[in-house]
């Protein structure tokens, strides 16, 4: 058998583990922003009060499919305070705009992002087709509510099921066949109809809308004709201040965009939506700042949500619970206009020993606005249908499931041929079995009650690949000790802010309160998106490069001084002792203070760069979780009760223990609300959404929460980037649906394939 | 929203005057529910009428009943001690709807009030016909796992969403109300009405009244009641299926029953055939599923909703052995 990826390097692990251990350890804190955020002193988005400010208020397509007949916006135009009723009959040119049908930005999700109020074409429901504006928000609603629309509607197309022989490969993976996207063979062709053990099954998972507590929201301000600055709630500052400069075909220094606070995003801001432009078109055209504001409506229809997918697995093992193929297809929709991909396929390629495995994916273009990554993305929809799969597999052959994925542990990438950089899974099987109570797990299910209530235990495990990006962090260190660091990053809500101030003090030693970490401005040094768990990865070690790149300096300086300890010293040796400056091992010191003033300077300053290597070439580098679930399920009313959960995670080093704990937890609330709850319903009759708001769009509340208890192996992953981290935000909910659903399975013998496991499946 | 005028009305006579002079003029409490609408311009009434200054707060013992004035705020009914030991069902409806912060605003007139939740009513670019009369009823052949399985017709299949008046109706509660020729009081039973022809109606209450309390007749139901919500998670959701219980045990047979379901008909539905089935038999499980059963006769699903008929007789029999004290 060619498993040549069977190649554990424990020694380079050890090694490595050793070295960097002694040295750091990273202690709980309180985010740094914390007391803003529950003070309200941290602004948000459309919390800028400036002056003259117009407000405005889309009316989105009441039809999913057609043209727009006409327009009477007389009404709306009298109504009191409004300023400019704004639609593809009268908005202004936006010069970005190609007349090919195409627009100027480059949103990963290949394709042409719709263009607003371009022309009367109209491609999914709720689609932003007029912008009212008013002089206060009162108003531009009661303008909006005036005006009348006449359309010529077409037979749309939103139903997943009923389209599915419409997929197609993505195009992605015609340019590239080592895309996630394409097809993928592994091992024998049919070796899943020899298998002694034949499984075979489909699930589906609903869509799914970000819902973060902050409702979208820009202010668009032009300063100037050719000058554009935006508040805006995005995931990348530097992203859209590119894609805005595109747009506007003006010089990117002259487009700024302030996101210094995110309330949540999920990924709904890792793309320029419409309403962004319709809010700048609409500054333009009435000459003054305009805030736009999405209702909670609208965060379902115009700035994505995670597709509706229909999978398909075939696992074929032996009786003894060896692995011998997995076939997996999946489709999942996305819009006329975008090819909206995700890796949903990807663990299958690469969690398993299965010598053969095949992959489809396709996508379905349907008439809907375009998708866009939910947290743990494709990932998360494939791990529900695999780790659904695996745990049924291990109950057709009468095995433990934790011992039937053990005995398909994988020590290299089977995927990538490469060994991996870290993997401590086994670490993970072992606490979390621990944590869980698993011993009171039986293998029969329905076997054990709490009085009334069935009793399941179930497990499901994650991957995401440990990203990193290039990033570049300023970093100025003044006589009093204080370090005020500078990056574009932003910060939807892990707490990256206290993350980068933690990795700050201890690769210098000055106190965390004495460092203040700026971020989330267009203006500030580059850095890429808040996504896909790259960020601490990506700004750690930039953090880490201008740190070390100080403490040089102030060796540099000492040295010149004639403070002869301190010519051979490196930065590692150097740290801060409240005001003095430590070099490890010697009794050599001198005061920030005295070093200022000796060379007559005020402060240092050090802008870094901080770039992945080459060993990404060399190993697969991914970050790993276990999410464990104990369920309650009542036999008679079908209610489901999520009693414990244990995450654990593999995320090489923690550099904040406290938000990355919180980060987990979220993750795994967004997990039961995928597992049970969440499910955006449509009427495709209408193509339109019936489940909108958050009364009917059911995301868990605390009831629905019970105590989550998270395990980090904590080991650095040194290969992975210089900080150690694997990255966190995607693992925290992969995993976590297919544990409740095989939990609910050990407690009552019934399978749901299909999201959200609701009372009426059960019952 | 639309612009509409707003006014305090120092009295309930002034208040009814007010809506006597106006048929587009509505009365607003706590404004949980009305105000969702008017930004949904699903209503639009032209006037607002402020009740809040009305003296009807109070919840008082009067001879052989409870009276709570209609502006008793939710939560302040589910935590009143009077209620808590007489009716301790009616303080678990309340505690089971809606959240803290709405049962803080929310006022026990308005929460008798409130409109279905039916996703067609409330999106004006779909069609129904409690909105929009002649519009059609959107649910019928559209997503209905939330709709009615009983007393449905052809206009509409939306289901009242009030858990409060689930207990109500099986309390023999009585509204009492106000009008231009002074006050008059419906048994609660009366108060919501079936769809029928006129789905725009939810209720028999006239444009011009408004609810001044409701009473609730002394019984025997307080050692022996549970109200059963069973809903897409664990708070602050509409119930696919609820149930009020109340028995009086004697040793161990029921000499009296009231059954009521919510989440299944335009109105508080009460199971008065059911009711009959338990008196005079033990409080045994096999006693309540034969009334559950029964409970069950008549009911329609359609598409999405024909887990309510399964689910349904379940609850029942679950609310009847918490109520009885089995579980």
């Amino acid at each position: 058998m060619p498993l040549a990826w069977y190649s554990p390097q424990p020694e380079r692990q050890e090694i490595m583990n050793e070295a960097f251990f002694d040295k750091k350890e990273y202690k709980p804190l309180d985010r740094v922003d914390g007391r803003l955020k529950v003070t309200g002193a941290a602004k948000y988005s459309a919390e800028y009060p400036l002056p003259n400010m117009a407000f405005a208020v889309l009316v989105g397509s009441r039809i999913a499919k057609g043209t727009i007949k006409s327009i009477d916006s007389k009404a709306a135009e009298r109504a009191p305070g409004v300023l400019a009723v704004i639609s593809h009959l009268n908005a202004i040119k936006v010069p970005g705009y190609q007349p090919k049908g195409e627009h100027p930005s480059e949103p990963s999700t290949n394709g042409q992002p719709l263009r607003v109020f371009f022309d009367n074409k109209i491609v999914s429901n709720d689609q932003p087709i007029v912008a009212v504006v008013a002089t206060s928000l009162e108003k531009a609603q009661f303008g909006a509510s005036l005006v009348k629309i006449q359309y010529t509607k077409e037979q749309h197309k939103t139903d997943l099921e009923a389209n599915a022989g419409d997929a197609k490969l993505a195009a992605s993976a015609k340019k590239n066949p080592k895309s996630p996207t394409a097809d993928y063979e592994r091992g024998q062709k049919d070796a899943f109809e020899s298998a002694p053990v034949k499984f075979e099954a489909e699930y589906v998972l609903p869509t799914e809308v970000h819902n973060p507590m902050e409702l979208q929201s820009i202010i668009a301000h032009w300063e100037a004709d050719n000058k554009l600055t935006v508040y805006d709630k995005v995931q990348g500052t530097k992203m859209t201040q590119k894609n805005f400069a595109k747009e506007w075909n003006i010089p990117e220094e002259n487009v700024k965009c302030i996101a210094t606070f995110v309330g949540g995003a999920f990924g709904n801001g890792l793309h320029n939506w419409p309403h962004e432009t319709a809010a700048i078109i609409a500054a333009k055209q009435v000459k003054r700042p305009v805030k736009l504001v999405l209702t909670r409506e609208q965060m379902f229809t115009m700035v994505g949500y995670r597709p509706r997918t229909w999978q398909k697995i075939q696992v074929g093992a032996t009786k003894e619970g060896k692995l011998v193929a997995i076939n997996h297809q999946s489709i999942g929709q996305t819009s006329s206009y975008e090819e909206f991909t995700e890796s949903t396929l990807m663990q299958t390629r690469m969690m398993y020993a299965s010598p053969s495995v095949s992959t489809r994916y396709r996508i379905l273009p349907l008439n809907l606005a375009t998708p866009i990554w939910m947290r743990g993305p494709g990932e998360a929809t494939g791990a529900f249908a695999l780790e659904s799969a695996m745990d049924e597999v291990a109950h057709a052959i009468g095995m433990d499931p934790i011992d039937f994925r053990l005995a398909n542990y994988t020590e290299s990438d089977p995927d990538k041929n490469m060994p991996w950089s870290t993997k401590y899974m086994r670490e993970c099987y072992e606490e979390g079995k621990k944590r869980i109570g698993w011993e009171n797990r039986k293998l029969k299910p329905g076997e054990v009650r709490d009085g009334e209530w069935l009793v399941g235990y179930g497990m499901g495990t994650g991957t995401f690949g440990a990203n990193r990006n290039s990033a570049t962090v300023h970093a100025e260190l003044d006589k009093e000790g204080n370090l005020v660091m500078h990056c574009a990053i932003t910060d939807i809500g892990p707490g990256t802010g206290t993350a980068m101030v933690q990795i700050a003090s201890n690769t210098t030693g000055i106190p965390t309160d004495k460092i203040t970490f700026h971020l989330g401005n267009s203006e500030f040094p580059n850095a890429g998106l808040q996504g896909g768990s790259s960020t601490v990865n990506s700004v750690g070690p930039a953090v880490l490069a201008a740190c070390n790149a100080l403490k040089e300096q102030l060796i540099t300086m000492a040295a010149a001084k004639g403070n002869s300890a301190f010519t051979s010293a490196k930065p590692d040796d150097l740290m801060f002792d409240k005001s003095e400056l430590q070099l490890a091992g010697k009794s050599a010191k001198t005061t920030l203070a005295d070093l200022f003033k000796q060379n007559n300077i005020e402060k240092i300053e050090t802008t870094n760069e901080s770039k992945p290597d080459e060993n990404r070439n060399k190993y697969s580098m991914n970050a790993f979780s276990m999410h464990f679930a104990m369920v309650h399920v009542h036999p008679f009313t079908g209610q489901v009760r999520v009693k414990k959960i244990v995450c654990c995670a593999d995320a090489g080093t923690i550099v904040s223990p406290k938000t990355a704990e919180s980060q987990m937890i979220g993750g795994a609330t967004g997990g039961i609300g995928m597992a049970l709850t969440e499910d955006a319903v449509m009427d495709h009759r209408f193509g339109r959404y019936v489940t909108k708001d958050l009364g009917d769009y059911h995301v868990p509340v605390h009831a629905d929460v019970p105590d989550i208890d998270v395990y980090f192996v904590n080991k650095p992953d040194l290969l992975a980037d210089p900080v150690g981290s694997k990255g966190l935000g995607e693992i925290a909910i992969i995993g976590v649906a297919p544990a409740i659903a095989n939990a609910v399975f050990n407690a009552t013998g019934k399978r749901v394939r299909e999201l959200p496991i609701t009372p009426d499946k059960l019952i | 929203m639309i612009q509409f005028q707003y006014e305090r009305a120092s009295t309930a006579q002034a208040a009814v005057n007010a809506l006597t002079n106006n048929s587009n003029a509505k009365i607003i409490a706590g404004g949980t529910n009305l105000v969702d609408l008017m930004k949904r311009n699903v209503m639009a009434p032209n006037k607002l009428i402020d009740i809040n200054a009305l003296p009807l707060r109070e919840i008082r013992q009067q001879d052989g009943k409870i009276s709570i004035g209609a502006m008793a705020l939710n939560s302040q009914v589910a935590d009143d001690k009077l209620i808590m030991e007489k009716h301790p069902l009616l303080s678990q409806a309340l505690n089971a709807g809606a959240s803290a912060q709405i049962r803080n605003m929310a006022s026990v007139g308005g929460n008798i009030m409130q409109r279905t939740r039916c996703h067609y009513f409330y999106d004006t670019a779909l069609p129904c016909n409690k909105r929009e009369p002649g519009s059609g009823c959107g649910a019928l052949e559209g997503m209905n796992r939330m709709h009615a399985v009983f007393g449905t017709s052809e206009q509409c299949i939306a289901v009242h969403p009030s858990d409060m008046c689930i207990a109500l109706v099986a309390l023999d509660a009585t509204v009492l109300v106000a009008g231009p020729k002074g006050e008059r009081r419906i048994p609660f039973e009366e108060f919501h009405r079936l769809p029928g022809n006129q789905p725009e109606k939810d209720n028999t209450l006239q444009n011009n009244e408004m609810i001044l309390s409701v009473e609730i007749p002394d019984n025997a139901f307080s050692k022996n009641s549970h109200y059963m919500k069973i809903r897409d998670r664990a708070s602050y959701a509409f119930a696919l299926v609820s149930v009020a219980a109340a028995l009086n045990i004697d040793g161990k047979v029921i000499k009296e029953a009231r059954l009521a379901m919510g989440g299944v008909a335009h109105k508080p539905w009460r199971l008065k055939e059911a009711e009959k089935a338990l008196v005079g038999k033990p409080a045994t499980e096999e006693t309540f599923r034969q009334a559950a059963e029964i409970a069950m006769q008549g009911a329609k699903a359609y598409k999405h909703n024909a887990f309510k008929l399964k689910l349904g007789p379940n609850v029942i029999v679950e609310a009847l052995k918490n109520a009885a004290g089995l579980v």
